[in-house]
């Protein structure tokens, strides 16, 4: 059975992921974190993606598929074909910045899935993240999130606009469609709603 | 005080029934420890040294009488028969059961209450002065402000999971009670030229390992852009704060790298895109809310009262009584009186369960049916007439809840230390017993006057160590538990943090390190200064000197 939810028309559904992944190879190279050494942005300690990961990346030549948004600035140009024709996607980490991605595709809307990418439950830059693709660059085709993608999650992606939710492999989607429903009328503007409870409804009385 | 409408009261059932089901899949292996932990700490649960501690939101503070009456019922039902009162005006549960929490919680929304956001990375409860809508000195009351933020910060799906908790702090007055420079974010209301509300607002500051004091990130900020403001702030926080290593994610620590104006850059660039959008606060919303906090029924009544005059003139212990825990009010006739949680010899901010009782039925008896928690781990009944101070001394002093040491050296704020938390280094309750024990005579208290003494059993600094005039912090040494003392910090508009005297103490030694700084400051002050302020005038030195003097000698 699939583990995708996705949100068609406000109602969610589990579907079939029609989407191919490319992962980058591992790397060779020892990570360098920067834990301790205070760079503009670049506080978190993350892996950087190196030029032979991006060079050793193998990209199926036909298909629909999502690729790093590290390789996807490299080979841009190869890949303009089948950007116009609604083959490529772009993912990428919660520590890479949206800036890079609008830089090099100003019109996000030629892609028509976005995904990002969670390492781990407790990163909550994702929720930042998808609020941005939505809100500051506009971007109105598919929101996938990916990796520790757990049930408990799922409310605040979706108030945060994500519309597609890869539940991690061993997690039941049937189970977790529950959870995108725990709260009726949450008090705070966001993404999916951005009235705020005060200005949906009449609490005066 | 805020009164749930239905919206609200649907969200905290619906908390019940999401907690209910996480507890569940928990207990059924569905979920890991490390998955179910997050959870939890969102909903006050730590797992702790003998046994879990559940951490109940008391938002800003307030309670009605109906509300500790709950609280009583439930530290009886599911506890030892007490609570804790915490710097963050939470109460906290020593010995519930994991498997009772869900229905702990349900019986909290019967009366308004939950756990949210009680602890985990995420927006804490919002703080403020416990005088607040009763100080003389009060430009603005905070809490309908602080309620609109409440309701803002609950389930914000965009902060739901920071790289580290997130403290609010909001305050009105001309002299800050809510120590707002010790907050991520800090917010002082104050009326501008205009005569407009607006908003100073502070950020970067906390205790803990590093202790900062925040920065005034914006000196003006319009009141209707509070919400949208702090979204900024937290958005930079929230994608560049450091998340690999724990003790370096607080947001004090980026705006320490960059730098307070790189830092402001960077919100008020995300502040232009958020500026006006629909989080923005309506006059509307603000009307509705500060309908809750109106000024209570008050009689029109004398600003003075012949029989309280006569009681205090022939009665020294009420007066001793009077001058350290009642406190002035802005209406006519009416006073605030702090209930010391301090007796001597017991642990500082707990409460038993009869004791919560009594001080529900006296706030309902004689102040309007609410109650506040203050950050010094003391009740409040905020608006008592004068010529019922008597009546609520005696019903008090018989439950052991007026110790006339308010804002005095047993006036102890303290954490629960290594005899429960698990993150401590040292215990920290017997130390302020000991402390407390040493300094068991009133009139010695009084004539050492106005001091505040603050113990943390480690540098997470729960008991706000570096802004006591004296602070004591437990470390660990070689695996024994020691005492490190700092003194000349200060809560306040003109807040310091404290500076450490030198090396560490032995436990047993800490009533005469105390009794020490004590006897240089009787022998160094002049007739008008406090502790601090001698502190502030000789520096650290000469205490210093004296307190190791004997062991140098003996060396």
């Amino acid at each position: 059975m699939s583990n995708l939810i996705q949100l068609i028309e406000n109602t969610a559904q589990i579907v079939e992921n029609t989407w191919l992944t490319v992962q980058l190879p591992a790397s060779q190279v020892e990570a360098r974190k920067q834990a301790g050494k205070v760079v503009l942005f670049k506080l978190t300690g993350e892996e950087t993606v190196t030029e032979t990961q991006i060079a050793d990346t193998v990209i199926p030549a036909t298909g629909k598929v999502i690729v790093p948004l590290s390789v996807f600035i490299a080979r841009k140009d190869t890949l303009l074909p089948r950007i116009e024709n609604g083959e490529i996607g772009v993912w990428l980490d919660t520590h890479e910045l949206l800036a890079d991605l609008v830089t090099i595709q100003p019109d996000l809307n030629a892609l028509p899935i976005i995904a990002v990418h969670v390492e781990r439950f407790a990163d909550g830059r994702i929720f930042s993240l998808g609020t941005l693709l939505r809100t500051r660059y506009g971007f109105e085709n598919e929101l996938r999130a990916t990796g520790d993608v757990l049930r408990d999650q799922l409310f605040f992606l979706k108030r945060s606009g994500f519309s597609s939710f890869l539940l991690r492999a061993d997690r039941s989607a049937v189970e977790a469609l529950a959870s995108l429903n725990d709260f009726t009328a949450p008090y705070q503007g966001a993404v999916d709603e951005p009235r705020p409870v005060f200005s949906r409804y009449n609490r005066a009385s | 005080m805020y009164k749930y409408d239905k919206l609200d009261q649907q969200i905290v059932n619906e908390r019940v029934a999401q907690y209910r089901d996480q507890t569940r899949r928990y207990l059924a292996g569905e979920l890991s420890e490390e998955e179910f932990r997050p959870l939890r700490l969102q909903n006050g649960l730590y797992i702790q040294r003998h046994a879990p501690m559940f951490r109940i939101a008391v938002p800003y503070g307030m309670l009605s009488s109906k509300q500790l009456h709950k609280l009583a019922d439930l530290a009886n039902k599911y506890d030892k028969d007490y609570g804790h009162f915490s710097t963050r005006q939470n109460l906290q549960l020593n010995w519930p059961k994991l498997e009772d929490v869900p229905e702990m919680l349900a019986e909290l929304a019967t009366v308004e209450m939950h756990a949210i956001q009680t602890s985990g990375n995420c927006i804490r409860n919002i703080t403020t002065d416990q005088f607040a809508g009763i100080a003389p000195d009060e430009v603005i009351d905070p809490r309908a402000m602080a309620e609109i933020m409440r309701q803002w910060s609950t389930f914000h799906p965009e902060f739901a999971l920071l790289p580290r908790k997130f403290k609010i702090a909001v305050s009105g007055t001309k002299q800050d009670r809510a120590i707002v420079q010790a907050h991520d974010i800090g917010m002082e209301f104050y009326t501008d030229a205009a005569g407009k509300l607006a908003i100073k607002v502070w950020v970067g500051g906390g205790l803990g390992r590093t202790p900062i004091l925040g920065s005034v990130i914006r000196e003006h900020l319009e009141w209707q852009h509070a919400l949208t403001y702090c979204e900024a702030i937290i958005r930079v926080y929230n994608l560049h704060g450091r998340r690999d290593n724990a003790y370096k994610a607080r947001i004090k620590i980026l705006v320490k790298a960059l730098g307070i104006e790189e830092f402001k850059a960077q919100v008020e660039a995300e502040w232009a895109h958020l500026k006006d959008a629909p989080n923005t606060i309506t006059e509307a919303e603000l009307a509705r809310v500060g309908k809750h906090f109106e000024a209570m029924p008050y009689e029109n009544i004398a600003a003075n009262d012949a029989g309280f005059d006569a009681d205090t003139a022939s009665n020294p212990a009420f007066a001793a009584w009077v001058k350290r825990c009642v406190h002035a009010h802005k209406q006519a006739g009416y006073r605030a009186i702090t209930l010391s949680l301090k007796p001597h010899g017991k642990a500082p901010g707990d409460a038993t369960s009869a004791q919560m009782h009594t001080v529900a039925d006296l706030a309902a008896q004689y102040s309007f049916g609410e109650l506040r928690v203050s950050h010094e781990q003391n009740l409040i009944l905020a608006d008592v007439k004068l010529s019922d101070l008597l009546a609520v001394w005696e019903k008090a002093r018989a439950a052991g809840l007026a110790t006339p040491n308010i804002g005095l050296l047993t006036d102890i704020i303290c954490c629960p230390g290594g005899d429960f938390c698990s993150l401590a280094n040292a215990k920290s309750i017997p130390i302020a017993e000991a402390i407390q024990m040493q300094f068991d005579n009133l009139d010695y208290l009084h004539d050492i006057g106005e001091i505040e003494l603050n113990i943390s059993g480690c540098m997470n600094a729960c008991g706000h160590h570096h802004v006591g005039h004296i602070g004591i912090l437990g470390v660990d040494k070689d695996s024994a538990e020691f005492y490190q003392v700092s003194i000349g910090g200060k809560q306040g508009n003109d807040a310091s943090i404290g500076a450490v005297i030198g090396p560490s103490f032995a436990a047993d030694e800490m009533p005469s390190v105390i009794q020490k700084l004590i006897d240089v400051y009787i022998k160094e002050r002049t007739d008008e200064e406090r502790f601090i302020d001698t502190v502030r005038r000789l520096g650290v030195a000469p205490f210093k000197a004296y307190v190791y003097a004997k062991e140098e000698a003996a060396v």
